[in-house]
């Protein structure tokens, strides 16, 4: 692990159970031993078709309506800065490019904690997200910050491979110093049904994680419906998540609103079943702090203050803190900077 | 903690004037006995301005002006030279929407989010929608030759000032027709306001009139025998007033009164967007909405599971100043209204039913009421019969359709209802078996110009809105 428990909650959990401002939080994500999650519910493809579908369903023009709404929602002044700050503490700065360069991710990691060179006073980022083979660079770059250390694995982001090799994937991203882990789930696996499959393999990943914080990526670009995507999050959960995520970013659409507010809902709805508490990551499209307050307002409204830290919340994108930073500039100061006062990745 | 800042909408952007008189002929006048009334800020209590109150002399002098602009100029107005005037009507409402929406949550009470995300953008749609209408009416169905019927009179209410006076002046404009307008006494505002748009838009004289004043200036319009159509909405006891005052004549009347719409969930109905639409059904515009969705028929079986969530959620409506951005509930419209809810909250509470409403701080000035549910109700209750119009809603069970049916059939209104499930055929099978003029599907209090909207029996006759509409308009 690269980093230690922080302050602010947004520390990993390890077999210890939640801390910080995470508010009430039920028992510790059950791992290994512990027995699984609803074990009435059977873990069989028939058991979990027979529970999953049995979820309420999901009215998609409700939904969009509901997010909408909440989208008009004004967020201005001290609500605003509060808001930037907590947005910049969750953003899982990514970069998933085939280009990336040892020099590209010390960068990265420079940035993630000192986003604002200028201002000492500017949070950290939750965490770095980089492919495997970037993680011992940045484990290195990352050492004795409160910065967490993420990393993509299971053969991202098609998640086409065989299971040995998802599952060596994720060992090796560990060993090197990941301390949370992204998978993407087997979308073809779940789309015709074999939910079993796509089960044991959350929950195969999830013993390798060790003591690694497991998101899991439902990719719900490729999901077909908000059914769909709230099946998805139950699943995921039953298995042993300790985050359900929107997308990899390599999909359009990736991350929506009413895509969040059904994963929030299944989240909410999953603690009030078991008393365990799930993180919800929205990825892939964010690039303005406006959609980024709209996601926080979605938080806010539909879940409120148990999920409205960086333990239980994430923002995964790379060009949103640039954003935030002119943003929090612009509160700060009154006046806008242009983008040259913000680097580069 | 994520706290809203305070987003107040600033009330600069209207121009608000001391006092106001009557539009007749195109010309604010002053009424031929000079009365007047304060209108009021429901939710501070302060005077916004004070506006004339009409007498007889004045409606016989609006109606005049109405006829005689009839018969020289709109009335032998193609239709299309008619439409021009009704798009550039609805250019204006666009352009000067905030001004619009900013006077109406003054003057109303409702929260700026809905006057500025639903009255002002659907008034300026239907004017839209209608001018469209003007040049085509050969072909809306009813006959090669469809002609205006003359002067309408029209009496609108309190709850949507300005969405119904579009209601009503757009479709009797595209129609040929023109009109003598009487807004309710407690919002006559955004009405005086769309009056001077009227001018902007270089309307003719006449082709729009509106007086001022209380409910003998609308029962003195309404039975005046110069006019050819009466159309109003508001109390079911008002409209039967204005039934006997124009039975025996040949003027045509169309009314849409109350309701007690019942909104019926499902146990595979979408839970979440379940609970907001009953959220949307009961709690919009502070339930003064005569199609709300008052009563909740839920499933047996899933009636903890969705109580549970609707008390989640009721509990995060946003309640106070109607003119924060944030705010979901405003002030109640008048001090008469609210003795009205209160006293039939009261009622539900000494027949037995129990009474639920979130925790929330209500301002000291103005008029204002929790969101209130009562669990328990039976169909015995006053609350389960008598229209509250007010942020009320009673809950009550049902296990088969058949109960579902019967129970929100049982009433003497037949306005709206609201069917939530995940099934097709069962939401078809619903809509046939209930008596409403509306049925939802999925949704709840939504509204479009080209849907019509209206009621059965004691919710009142005729159509408003869509190609439907248009008939009450024609000859």
């Amino acid at each position: 692990m690269v980093a230690t428990q922080s302050a602010d909650g947004a520390g990993p959990v390890g077999g210890d159970g939640p801390t910080g401002d995470a508010g009430p939080v039920g028992r510790g994500r059950p791992v290994g031993g512990d027995g699984p999650v609803l074990a009435d519910v059977g873990r069989t493809d028939r058991a979990l078709r027979g529970f999953l579908h049995g979820l309420p369903g999901v009215d998609e023009v409700g939904a969009a309506r509901r997010t909408a709404q909440l989208a008009t929602r004004s967020v201005k002044t001290t609500a605003k800065a509060y808001a930037v700050d907590l947005a910049i503490r969750m953003l899982d700065l990514t970069t998933l490019e085939g280009a990336d360069t040892d020099g590209r991710v010390r960068s990265l990691c420079a940035k993630a904690r000192r986003p604002d060179p200028a201002d000492p006073g500017c949070p950290p980022v939750a965490a770095v997200c980089v492919y495997p083979s970037m993680v011992a660079t940045a484990a290195a770059a990352l050492r004795g910050t409160d910065v967490h250390l993420a990393s993509v694995a299971t053969a991202f982001p098609s998640g086409q491979a065989p299971t040995a090799v998802k599952l060596a994937d994720t060992r090796a991203a560990v060993a090197a110093g990941a301390d949370e882990i992204d998978m993407v789930i087997s979308r073809g696996a779940f789309l015709s049904g074999r939910y079993a499959q796509v089960h044991d393999e959350i929950a195969a990943v999830r013993r390798e994680c060790g003591p690694a914080h497991l998101k899991v990526i439902l990719e719900t670009g490729e999901l077909g419906s908000l059914d769909q995507v709230r099946r998805a999050s139950w699943l995921a959960m039953l298995a042993g998540a300790d985050f359900v995520k929107t997308s990899t970013g390599k999909i359009s659409p990736a991350a929506t609103t009413p895509t969040v507010l059904v994963m929030l809902e299944a989240v909410r709805d999953f603690r009030a079943a078991t008393g365990r508490q799930v993180g919800v990551k929205a990825a892939g499209g964010i690039r303005t702090t406006k959609e980024a307050l709209r996601y926080l307002v979605l938080v806010e409204e539909t879940v409120g203050a148990p999920w409205l830290s960086p333990r239980w919340f994430r923002f995964g994108a790379s060009s949103l803190l640039n954003d935030l930073l002119l943003q929090r500039a612009k509160l700060a100061t009154g006046a806008y900077h242009g983008p040259d006062y913000v680097t580069v990745d | 903690m994520f706290a809203y800042a305070p987003a107040p909408e600033s009330p600069a952007v209207v121009d608000l004037r001391s006092h106001y008189g009557l539009f007749v002929g195109g010309e604010f006048v002053a009424p031929a006995a000079g009365g007047s009334r304060k209108t009021v800020n429901p939710a501070t209590e302060e005077v916004l301005a004070e506006v004339a109150e009409a007498d007889a002399a004045d409606v016989d002098r609006a109606v005049r002006a109405a006829r005689a602009a009839y018969a020289a100029v709109w009335g032998p107005m193609p239709g299309a030279e008619r439409a021009k005037y009704l798009f550039r009507i609805a250019r204006i409402l666009q352009e000067r929407a905030r001004e619009f929406a900013v006077l109406e949550t003054l003057d109303n009470g409702k929260p700026i989010r809905e006057s500025r995300d639903t009255d002002v953008p659907l008034a300026a749609a239907h004017f839209f929608y209608h001018a469209g209408w003007a040049d085509k009416l050969r072909y809306a169905g009813f006959g090669d030759a469809p002609a205006p019927l003359g002067v309408a009179a029209q009496v609108i209410p309190w709850n949507f000032p300005l969405l119904m006076l579009a209601w009503k002046i757009a479709p009797a404009l595209a129609c040929g027709n023109t009109v003598v307008l009487k807004p309710a006494e407690t919002t006559p505002l955004t009405a005086l306001l769309f009056a001077e748009v009227c001018r902007q838009a270089d309307l003719p004289p006449g082709v729009v009139n509106m007086v001022t004043g209380d409910g003998a200036v609308g029962a003195a319009l309404a039975a005046h025998g110069g006019v050819d159509k009466v159309a109003f909405t508001g109390s079911t006891a008002v409209g039967r007033q204005i039934a006997r005052a124009l039975a025996g004549t040949t003027r045509r009347l169309t009314l849409e009164l109350g309701g007690k719409a019942a909104n019926i969930v499902f146990d595979d109905a979408p839970v979440d967007q379940a609970v907001e639409g009953i959220v949307q059904g009961i709690f919009f515009n502070q339930g003064h909405v005569c199609c709300a969705g008052s009563r909740l028929l839920v499933q047996e079986s899933v009636h903890d599971e969705v109580l549970d969530a609707l008390r989640r959620r009721v509990a995060r409506l946003r309640v106070g100043d109607p003119m924060d951005k944030n705010t979901d509930l405003g002030a109640i419209n008048s001090a008469a209204q609210l003795a009205r809810i209160t006293a039939l909250a009261e009622a539900g509470e000494a027949e037995g039913a129990q009474r639920w409403s979130p925790p929330c701080a209500l301002p000291e000035r103005g008029y204002w009421f929790a969101p209130t549910v009562f669990t328990g109700v039976s169909t015995a209750h006053r609350i389960a019969r008598e229209e509250i119009f007010g942020p009320v809603l009673s809950v009550l069970t049902f296990r088969t359709a058949d109960e579902a049916v019967a129970k929100a059939n049982n009433t003497p209104y037949g306005l709206s209802a609201g069917v939530w499930t995940e099934k097709g055929s069962r939401i078809l099978a619903m809509a046939d078996r209930l008596r409403a003029g509306v049925v939802w599907a999925n949704t709840f209090n939504v509204f479009d110009p080209a849907s019509p909207f209206g009621g059965y029996r004691e919710s009142g006759y005729g159509r408003e809105g869509g190609r439907h509409g248009l008939e009450s308009y024609l000859a």
